[in-house]
């Protein structure tokens, strides 16, 4: 029988919350010539992924993205399971005996790892961590992290790296009107952090951070910046490269970055130094059980094949004295239990959305992705719409030409009842806006956006731990 | 961006054919993966060269027995090779001023995939979709 007509709608889970999950949802629910039920399952009670967990608490304005995925989840084929885990509560075989279609949207999940010495010493922690936990993901708001030392480096200049430097470089005061984690706003209260360097191991042309960004470095209130000017000097290569594309944009981010090499100390509290051409070598324990300096080496530009920019190391070496180091220097997805995997990319197998057979390299009928967990780790949020709508696209094809699964039960009602069963305490839309109507709430009084629960029972007990019989 | 990202969503396919088939068992790869160009590898899989369409036309026209020739005869050996860590606004512009369509990808080495411009055109189209996408939510949403 068709699919996706108001007698039989298509019937699809989407696996992963985050903002490629809302953009399939979005895809597959305002489409005037289809009947789709979109069934969107969370390993967290909360919805919105890095949104919520990842984008920076001093950015509030980025996650007003969150408004549109709320309107689609307005949509009323739109259901809501969050706190239901893939490979826990529910397996993929649960999945393809109640849809139509599966869509894996869980993004990038781990660091890579700079497979360095040293890397694993005491006060060496992978950036991301450092992200969920001062933005309350329950998984992580319990780790530590020693903020009575005065100097840290943070590996890498992409965004996560530039939000760590200036979250660590922000006063008490200024955190306390965002949304960051009360036991994060805590910690950093009793901060000793003086020294921030952030570390690149391009040159300024390359930083991938963008020119507000820059600029809002070079704004903060407590943190002078400053960068070593023979590394924001540009070379000829990066001269040429400029000049090749026409990039007025990145022109200017290395006009920027150099006037920050004339700029004098105002004596404010803390310093942010932004060094480029170097990469870390080793972390050194010099003697106190944990790291007390990075070894970097400097590094020269050259260019590929392709006339891609790459950093070259030479012989020449520094060491950085610093007490905490956070790593970020890029991102890995985490295989999904039953869903082939690409471990060379560190994605969902695929061919454009579709899981593909790992044997065969043929694709998975009703098995799809989107998002990081396809692509890698690329893109800002809005590059994950036009990549759900490729994979959508795949499976609306599929779906015409009856290549879907063959759901024993694909009534509504029996995939709740298969939540209810596994995970009585699940969380649905409806639950969520009043969690999020309870936070806001709470941080009404201190004029803070919101004050987040860091606890799944925190959450459900805000519920009233409501099992659903 | 990188080349990393184009071919993640790929399934980890390539196409190729080695150095002493045949233009017939050429044509016959090209129409079977609906596809417009060929890596030439040697035994080991390292590229040796690139075969398109193209390449074939251009002999055709001057010489109807083009099937029996071999691919060695047609190739083009001056190969550009890609790296999946080459961010795509250098891999782009240098396509389009080498007049390259197909790049293959090579890691440590070893031939890992093969990027068309089409890839590179698109990857870059969702990149700057997305930016103004994401830039319009937030100014939309910001009154709510």
């Amino acid at each position: 029988m068709t699919r996706g007509t108001a007698e039989r709608p298509l019937r699809v889970a989407v696996v992963g919350a985050g903002p490629a999950g809302f953009y399939v949802a979005e895809h597959l629910l305002r489409r005037g010539d289809l009947v789709a039920d979109v069934d969107l399952f969370d390993r967290l009670p909360t919805p919105y992924g890095l949104v919520r967990a990842g984008v920076a608490p001093d950015h509030q304005k980025i996650k007003f993205v969150t408004s549109a995925f709320d309107k689609v989840a307005a949509h009323p084929r739109f259901r809501f399971f969050g706190g239901v885990e893939l490979g826990k509560d529910v397996s993929v075989d649960d999945l393809r005996s109640h849809y139509d279609q599966i869509v894996y949207t869980t993004g990038a999940q781990t660091d890579r790892r700079m497979g360095i010495p040293g890397e694993d010493l005491p006060g060496s922690h992978p950036a991301t961590e450092f992200v969920a936990w001062y933005n309350g993901h329950p998984d992580y708001r319990d780790l530590q992290f020693d903020l009575s030392q005065e100097r840290v480096a943070v590996v890498g200049v992409g965004n996560v790296a530039v939000d760590v430097a200036r979250v660590l470089c922000r006063t008490p005061e200024e955190l306390a009107k965002t949304d960051i984690a009360d036991h994060a706003l805590e910690a950093l209260r009793h901060s000793r952090v003086r020294e921030v360097y952030l570390l690149g191991r391009r040159g300024a042309a390359q930083a991938a951070f963008t020119n507000p960004e820059v600029k809002e470095l070079g704004e903060l209130e407590a943190a002078d910046v400053a960068v070593v000017p023979g590394e924001v000097e540009l070379d000829p290569l990066s001269r040429q490269a400029l000049e090749r594309s026409g990039d007025r944009a990145g022109a200017k981010k290395v006009q920027i970055l150099q006037s920050y090499a004339h700029r004098p100390p105002t004596g404010k509290p803390r310093r942010l130094t932004l060094r480029f051409l170097v990469s870390p070598v080793a972390l050194l324990d010099t003697g106190a059980g944990g790291v007390g300096a990075i070894r970097l080496v400097k590094n020269r530009l050259t260019a590929s094949a392709t006339g891609a920019i790459q950093a070259q190391p030479t012989d020449q070496f520094e060491e950085l004295p610093v007490g905490l180091v956070f790593r970020s220097v890029g991102y890995r997805g985490v295989p999904l239990p039953g869903v082939p995997f690409d471990d060379k990319w560190g994605v969902v197998l695929n061919e454009k959305g579709r899981v593909l057979d790992p044997e065969t390299k043929q694709p998975r009928p009703g098995e799809y992705t989107a998002g990081w967990i396809k692509r890698g780790p690329t893109g800002v949020i809005g590059t994950n719409k036009p990549d759900a709508a490729e994979t959508v696209t795949a499976m609306l094809e599929d779906a015409a030409a009856g290549r879907t699964l063959e759901p024993v039960e694909p009534e509504p009602d029996a995939a709740e009842r298969l939540v209810r069963q596994r995970q009585p305490l699940y969380v649905s839309y409806p639950d969520w806006l009043r969690l999020d109507e309870l936070e806001v709430a709470r941080g009404r009084a201190s004029g803070r956006p919101r004050v987040k629960f860091t606890r799944v029972d925190e959450m459900l007990a805000a519920l009233g731990n409501r099992r659903r019989p | 961006m990188n080349i990393a990202s184009i071919l993640a969503t790929k399934g980890d396919k390539v196409v190729t054919i080695l150095a002493e088939q045949t233009i017939r068992e050429a044509l016959g790869v090209l129409a079977q993966h609906n596809i417009g160009a060929l890596v030439v590898v040697d035994d080991a899989r390292r590229p040796v060269g690139m075969l398109s369409e193209r390449d074939i036309v251009r002999w055709a026209a001057r010489n109807e027995a083009v099937f029996p020739l071999l691919v060695s005869q047609l190739m083009t050996r001056d190969l550009i090779l890609g790296a999946p860590g080459d961010d795509l606004g250098s891999v782009g512009s240098t396509m389009v001023t080498r007049r390259i369509r197909h790049l293959p990808v090579v890691d440590g080495g070893k031939l890992v995939g093969m990027v068309s411009i089409g890839d590179v055109v698109k990857a870059q189209r969702d990149q700057f979709q997305g930016e103004v996408d994401t830039l319009q939510t937030i100014v939309m949403e910001r009154g709510h």
